[in-house]
């Protein structure tokens, strides 16, 4: 099956309503007709749920939409299931993890935790090759770990020691990774998309112009709903639509953009409507489920591959934690909160792999033993680690250290031991 | 060995070598044997040391050794031979981006208007027809964008030059030139290079209005991890285009809107200049004049008249506005003991600013007087032509402040 810029009906969709009830169906009408939920955010009042959700067979979806078939009922097997679990249990509990330490004072600056949006990184990033690439913002922790970064080295990076990913040179923010393609961790919200455009340029130049004919790599650009009233966001939109560059936009909508909510930002709050506006599919997703989340990468991660361009996809799930560690959190509801801790993907990863019979009790509770032990030993590691001596500091200013010029003797500036002490003055 | 003999074998950094004669015997330099370059291209670096670069054919041993300085020393032919090709200084930029086109596949241009229409100043002009759409890539209006889509390819293996139409234009994308192309290889500890070129038209024209006319080295220099170069005539634009798009670090390569049609001979034989060294465009006794871009043509102009009136004036084209080439700078003001530097950046903050600020730390027992520096106004460019005149520095405000310096 295929996405389409299919047209959809005007009235708004019910974001609330929608995916926990519904059977996984490819339909884009989300709409229900009338819809007694208010949208998340707003500062109207939340009217509750009716009935707890529960997984279904799929049932007949309406006429317009497109169904997936799918040879047996479930959307996993064991082993898959098992990945996601131990991938998703991996981000929450690291995240809680640099918690602990950052307030034990092993860390500093802003740090910006993931828990809660796991499903996204594990949904999308799990599905990729090692030569993928995933570009992220400054919520990168997890994204990191989901793409093979090992948690020792993004622990190291954290507290800010040689052995870090990033030579202990970029922090919480800056995760880099060239042997797993991660190409960072920004700062700036909306800096990393244009850097991800490059990305998936890079690829489609391998396949046309150096003919790799088999160069079918894909770039993952992950942003908040924030940086969709960004610039930057809709040049790339434009530039990647316009050359069907084999590139993924996955909108991480948390609804806050630190205590900016996101209907208070925009205009039209439904940002999968910007995809056909640049000509390319946009789809939402529960973000919160990290199955359905992984049927709609599968198909935008093939259909790039494919070379049939971007789709914007997204993904409406919650930050269980403040915006960053400084944040007092204050200005979100309660209600809403416990509304979204309900809808936790990992307690609905579980509730699945149970009732279908794909894991019991104990392998998941042997995977979080697991996890454990590899924090612990993260943690040990990072401590253990020596702290950048100071030859560190000239050393990658440029990547050809003739970059610093020549002295008053005629050397080059890099030629002066004292550059490789870090002593020297540039 | 003196630097006569070596005439042949000079390619025009030659003119350094007439200074180096003139300069005291501290300054040794060691010839390596120009035989190990038979059958490779060889680049002769100032300091007498070789580069050796890709194999490009038998050494022509007769180089004719080229002048750098277009306007006020005499066009020395005694020297000039058969070889070598003269061309206008936008198109000697465009044979350097063809050269290392061809040379690696890699190589790509980005920007606005750089296919079909050949680029606004025709820098581009046929490589779309002969590379393709997607190496000479027609963007949307989207500078941050595609600035950061070249930082992006660059980062991944790819080898972007992207051109801003104006310089000024490079404004909107001063989040992507700061942010990314001069700190990711720094942040990412060092896993990412970006081997990415910026280059584009730049300083002030005839009337083109204020926000057309911005010289943005000034706003550029304060950035870690970038280097930053000015051309000013074809043989070094050239030269100084292949260096930029060979180097693994992110170059600003700052070109002037009035200098593209300027002509010159330049040799057949592949070049490339180095990017940190300065140029000695006319060597002398009484004054050091730094300057690069424009301002050099109207230094030379002034020299013409401070000749006249008696006074031999040392002109260095600094090139490299970041780093600066403290070596030739030194041993120049060593030599003269007094340094004026003109320059097209407005006063405050610019380039002048801190290259004072470099001379002074480094060869303040040197200086015989403080030093002088001439920048444009701070004011933006008017339109009007004689307001734009006086904006900018003019030949007679440099003769004026030469004839100060040297009281």
């Amino acid at each position: 099956m295929s996405f389409t810029a299919t047209k959809f009906p005007p009235s708004p969709l019910p974001l609330t309503s929608r995916s926990n009830d519904k059977p996984l169906s490819f339909s884009f009408h989300h709409s229900k007709p009338n819809h007694s939920s208010s949208f998340l955010g707003s500062t109207r009042r939340l009217t509750p749920l009716a009935t707890p959700h529960a997984r279904r067979t799929p049932s007949p979806s309406p006429p317009s939409a497109v169904l997936l078939q799918q040879a047996s009922n479930l959307l996993v097997t064991k082993e898959e299931g098992l990945e996601l679990y131990e991938d998703m249990i991996l981000g929450r509990f690291f995240e809680d993890k640099c918690a602990e330490m950052y307030y034990r004072g092993k860390m500093f600056g802003f740090v910006h935790l993931y828990n809660g949006q796991e499903a996204v990184s594990t949904g999308f990033i799990r599905l990729l090759k090692k030569e993928d690439s995933v570009v992220s913002t400054y919520r990168d922790h997890v994204h990191a770990l989901s793409k093979g970064v090992p948690a020792r080295e993004v622990m190291s990076e954290l507290f800010g020691k040689a052995t870090g990913c990033c030579r202990g040179q970029g922090g919480s923010m800056h995760m880099f990774s060239k042997e797993h393609n991660l190409l960072g961790g920004f700062a700036f919200i909306g800096e990393g998309i244009p850097v991800a455009t490059g990305a998936a340029f890079t690829s489609k130049y391998r396949r046309e112009v150096l003919n790799e004919s088999d160069c079918d790599h894909v770039t993952l650009a992950f942003f908040g709903d924030g940086t969709c009233n960004n610039g930057q966001f809709f040049e790339c939109l434009n530039m990647a639509a316009l050359w069907k560059l084999p590139i993924v936009f996955v909108v991480e909508n948390n609804l806050w953009a630190i205590g900016m909510s996101h209907l208070r930002a925009t205009s039209d709050p439904q940002i999968w409507k910007k995809g056909p506006a640049f000509g390319m599919p946009g789809v939402h997703v529960d973000g919160m489920d990290v199955l359905k989340v992984r049927e709609v990468a599968k198909e935008a991660i093939q259909r790039a591959r494919r070379g049939e361009g971007p789709t914007l996809v997204e993904c409406e799930t919650y930050r269980f934690r403040g915006h960053s560690l400084a944040d007092p959190d204050e200005l979100r509801d309660p209600v809403e909160k416990e509304h979204y801790s309900g809808r936790d993907p990992i307690t609905a990863l579980k509730k699945y792999l149970f009732e279908n019979s794909l894991a019991n009790e104990q392998e998941l509770k042997s995977i979080e033993k697991k996890i454990d032990e590899i924090l612990e030993d993260a943690v040990e590691f990072a401590d253990k680690s020596p702290l950048p001596h100071r030859s560190q500091l000239l050393e990658n200013v440029f990547a050809d250290p003739k970059g610093f010029g020549i002295g008053p003797d005629g050397r080059y500036r890099c030629e002066d031991p004292k550059f490789t002490e870090g002593t020297a003055h540039v | 060995m003196n630097a006569k003999s070596l005439r042949p074998f000079l390619r025009p950094m030659a003119t350094l070598f007439q200074a180096a004669t003139a300069f005291s015997a501290s300054n040794k330099f060691h010839f390596p044997s120009l035989s190990a370059c038979n059958g490779q291209m060889c680049v002769l670096r100032s300091d007498a040391r070789i580069n050796q670069f890709l194999n490009m054919g038998p050494h022509k041993s007769l180089t004719q050794r080229l002048l750098t300085n277009a306007v006020a020393t005499k066009e020395d032919t005694s020297a000039s031979s058969k070889t070598g090709h003269e061309l206008l200084l936008f198109e000697a930029l465009r044979e350097g981006l063809e050269e290392e086109m061809e040379r690696d596949p890699r190589v790509c241009v980005i920007g606005e208007d750089v296919g079909h229409y050949g680029g606004s100043y025709k820098v581009t002009k046929g490589l779309a027809p002969k590379f393709g759409d997607l190496r000479v890539l027609d963007t949307p209006i989207a500078e941050n964008a595609f600035t950061g889509m070249g930082i992006g390819a660059a980062m991944t293996g790819l080898r972007p030059i992207v051109e801003g139409m104006n310089m000024g234009f490079l404004l909107l994308a001063f989040n992507q030139i700061s942010n990314n192309c001069g700190m990711l290889h720094y942040t990412s500890g060092g896993q990412f290079k970006i081997p990415i070129v910026v280059r584009g038209p730049g300083g002030v024209g005839r009337q083109l209005g204020a926000e057309h006319s911005q010289r943005l080295e000034s706003y550029f220099q304060s950035i870690p991890g970038i280097q930053m170069v000015a051309c000013s005539t074809p043989y070094n634009a050239k030269g100084l285009m292949k260096a930029a798009i060979r180097s693994e670090n992110p170059v600003i390569l700052f070109e002037h809107v009035l200098l593209y049609n300027l002509k010159e001979k330049i040799p057949d034989e592949e070049y490339v200049l180095s990017l940190e060294e300065a140029e000695m465009v006319r060597p002398g006794e009484h004054v050091t004049i730094l300057t690069y871009s424009r301002m050099r043509y109207h230094v030379m102009q002034a020299a013409k008249t401070l000749v006249n009136k008696g006074y031999d004036p040392e002109v260095i084209d600094i090139r490299s506005l970041k780093p600066f080439d403290l070596y030739t700078i030194g041993n120049s003001v060593k030599k003269t003991h007094r340094v004026l530097i003109v320059e097209e950046c407005m006063r405050t903050g610019g380039i002048g600013a801190s290259l004072t600020a470099a001379i002074t730390e480094n060869f303040n027992d040197y200086l015989d007087a403080p030093i002088m520096c001439l920048s444009s106004q701070d004011v933006p460019t008017p339109y009007a032509g004689t307001l734009e005149e006086w904006t900018v520095v003019q030949p007679a405000q440099i003769v004026t402040a030469v004839e100060k310096l040297c009281q």
